[in-house]
């Protein structure tokens, strides 16, 4: 499966399109971020995000602009740039993809998965749908484990799926529906996400539940049991579990291991946010 | 059996927010902590006996202690969330659940080592993790407990959540802090190590999540209740991730020492109709273990006994249906993708192993080159800065000392003698459903 690994290579990257999306209000927020750190050069990495966020990828003027911002040469902020799997010298689509076919995933199904989506959107590892909409990629772990085989859109998780969920998932993104990750927010564009990852926070973290299934399996044994740290004094919370457990925990014990379905269940929203 | 300490709140309405980790005495810590002398809180922690959760084990507080306190530089804390070595699933449920266990240690663990910011190093590819994170810390923030003079004790600190880009190299905790100053993720030569010489050339502690996040309840219950816990250099509660062939895969936290076979147990069993083959410990890099090693107490001593590694904790199960070789091989191109390419044996050692181990799954092989591969690993393990490499040789070699018949069987049938659908979850959805 070393075909997994390579990337499409006969398009050319444009160097310069020409027309760059960065702005005076982008260098003042490159400088806002670079005012967060002791040393300013420790910004670059969340800069690059923003670049992505402004640009659908890193372009020339986006390293000349990190560059100039950080008094650092063109050269050095490629050499990072160019290190770095999340950032991206191709235009992303609207949705990034990302199959998880390192070990687990991959005989848990990951490499059927990924195999069935590049037949369906007509793509190879890294590229991006001619509609301009996804760009799909084969991603190593992605620390989700216990929810295999695990997709990411646009880095959310999307856990226990299957081919054909997985084919739905991307129609989904392709006709606009709105689609929510089971364990994290209704996803948002890949610039948005970038934007994020660069420290501008979106306001959306009360979206989704506090965790999945398989998060919560140990913990639910143990109430269902009894089990406690010794001293009955934990982490300070089981006493009051019946008044103020969460819709998922008392959904009770894993319904079944039918993957692909369950996870999708959990459904957060801000209507049990409190305070 | 189970002893839910960090996860205990998981299952709390928006457990993620400050109100809710406050109804549960959050915080409280934090206050204890700021009453006692910062060596104090370092001998607390050094007295419960925590041990790194990131993987190498080191003593938490001793790893304090050698901050030089009469170094006149900035002290920094870092905190490694950049989760992603193969099969590790544990800080990203936690910090997703409950950031402010998180954010809580940092404050604690800061103040006792006098650091004046603190990073929290997550990898980029968890946007709802980061945007809790971020959330957490401005709550923190809003709250007093992050800032100038906090709760009035006159300590100021300020915590930054730092997204990564995309690299597994920068867990190594030297290329995490190179990452961290802007730069390529690559590891440093040590020593001088970071606790004297780290970020920006300062002292510098950098800890795993769940060893910072185990602080406050160290503080709030005692070293010797957290030590009553455990085996006798193991001490205290920690989160196993079982994924993979078992029914209920999930977070179990447990005292140390317990056994693969108590947790498959709690865990429904290996998949129905399948019996174990194969399982990691503590991620891809720690060496596989069988069937043979249920009965192992999963401390640091005792996985180390059967030459493998506790690691993180994660333990990915394998059952029949599993090709070691095709396993091994996937894990061997995650390594030569992940290489950093500092150090020439990690970097062209990496490329030749998946070569190699490419032509084996084809069943184009011999013998000969079971050994070749094992030279191969041999000069590889040991001789480059960090331990990536290191981690690479280790599947290969376990998976030919235990499954060697395996690698025979490629070369008989000329070509895997396995069927990959065999494995999914899928396969058995009807069955089980």
């Amino acid at each position: 499966m070393a075909e997994n690994h390579t990337t499409a290579t006969d398009k050319t990257v444009p160097y310069s399109t020409g027309d760059s999306k960065i702005t005076d209000a982008t260098l003042a927020e490159m400088r806002e971020i670079a005012a967060r750190y002791p040393v300013a050069r420790s910004a670059l990495l969340p800069m690059l995000h923003l670049v992505q966020s402004v640009e659908g990828r890193v372009t020339p003027e986006g390293i000349e602009a990190c560059a100039a911002v950080l008094g650092l040469t063109g050269a050095e902020v490629s050499a990072v740039a160019t290190f770095y799997t999340m950032y991206k010298r191709r235009p992303v689509g609207d949705y990034h993809v990302g199959v998880c076919t390192n070990t687990l995933c991959a005989v848990m199904g990951g490499d059927l998965i990924f195999d069935r989506l590049k037949q369906h959107l007509d793509v190879g590892n890294d590229e991006t749908t001619e509609d301009g909409k996804i760009t799909l990629e084969h991603l190593e772990c992605n620390a989700a484990c216990d929810y295999a085989p695990v997709m990411m859109v646009n880095w959310e998780f999307f856990d226990d799926m299957t081919p054909e969920s997985a084919t739905q998932l991307v129609d989904d993104l392709r006709e606009g529906n709105e689609v929510k990750s089971p364990r994290g927010a209704t996803v948002c564009t890949w610039r948005e996400a970038e934007r994020v990852l660069a420290g501008f926070p979106d306001g959306r973290a009360d979206e989704g539940p506090t965790g999945g299934k398989a998060s919560l399996a140990g913990l639910r044994l143990a109430r269902e049991r009894n089990w406690s740290a010794p001293g009955g004094n934990g982490g300070g919370s089981g006493r009051a579990a019946e008044t103020t457990v969460s819709p998922e925990a008392a959904a009770g014990p894993r319904p079944s291991d039918q993957p692909g379905k369950e996870s999708q269940a959990v459904d957060g929203d801000d209507s049990r946010k409190e305070d | 059996m189970l002893t839910p300490v960090l996860s205990d709140n998981w299952d709390q309405i928006n457990a993620w927010q400050l109100s809710s980790y406050q109804r549960t005495g959050g915080y409280d810590a934090l206050r204890t902590a700021l009453r006692m002398e910062p060596a104090d809180v370092v001998a607390a922690v050094k007295d419960s006996g925590l041990r790194g959760r990131g993987g190498a084990g080191f003593p938490t507080g001793m790893k304090w202690s050698f901050i030089p306190q009469d170094n006149p530089k900035p002290k920094y804390l870092v905190v490694n969330a950049d989760e992603s070595e193969p099969g590790t699933c544990k800080d990203i449920p936690l910090m997703m659940a409950s950031p402010h266990t998180l954010v809580e240690g940092v404050v604690i663990a800061s103040y006792a080592i006098r650091a004046s910011v603190a990073f929290i190093y997550v990898r980029g590819e968890v946007l709802h993790v980061i945007r809790r994170l971020q959330q957490a810390v401005q709550e923190a923030k809003d709250a007093g407990y992050i800032g100038q003079n906090i709760l009035g004790s006159g300590y100021d600190l300020d915590v930054v959540v730092h997204a990564g880009a995309g690299a597994y190299i920068c867990g190594e905790e030297t290329a995490l802090l190179d990452s961290l100053e802007g730069r390529r993720g690559q590891p440093r030569l040590r020593p001088p190590f970071p606790a004297v010489a780290g970020l920006y050339g300062c002292p510098t502690v950098i800890n795993n999540v769940e060893s910072i996040a185990s602080v406050p309840v160290i503080l709030k219950n005692g070293a010797d209740w957290f030590s009553s816990m455990g085996t006798e250099k193991s001490k205290g509660m920690t989160l196993y991730s079982l994924s993979g062939h078992v029914t209920r895969p999930g977070q179990y936290e447990a005292p140390l020492g317990i056994t693969l076979r108590e947790l498959l147990d709690l865990a429904g069993g290996v998949r129905e109709g399948h019996q174990l083959k194969f399982w990691t410990p503590g991620g891809s890099s720690t060496p596989l273990l069988t069937s043979e090693h249920l009965d192992v107490p999963l401390d640091y001593e005792g996985v180390g006994s059967v030459g493998s590694m506790l690691g993180t904790k994660a333990l990915q199960i394998f059952d029949d249906s599993v090709c070691v070789v095709r396993a091994v091989l996937r894990w061997t191109e995650f390594y030569k993708h992940e290489s950093c390419g500092k150090c020439t044996p990690c970097r062209e050692g990496t490329w030749w192993l998946v070569q190699i181990l490419e032509r084996l799954e084809k069943g184009q092989g011999s013998e000969a080159d079971l050994a070749e591969l094992l030279d191969l690993c041999e000069n590889i393990t040991g001789r480059s800065f960090c331990a990536l490499a290191d981690g690479a040789t280790a599947p290969i070699a376990s998976s030919i000392a235990h499954f060697k018949d395996e690698y025979l069987a490629h070369f008989e049938n000329g070509g895997c003698p396995f069927d990959p659908m065999a494995s999914t979850v899928f396969a058995t959805a009807g069955a089980s459903a």
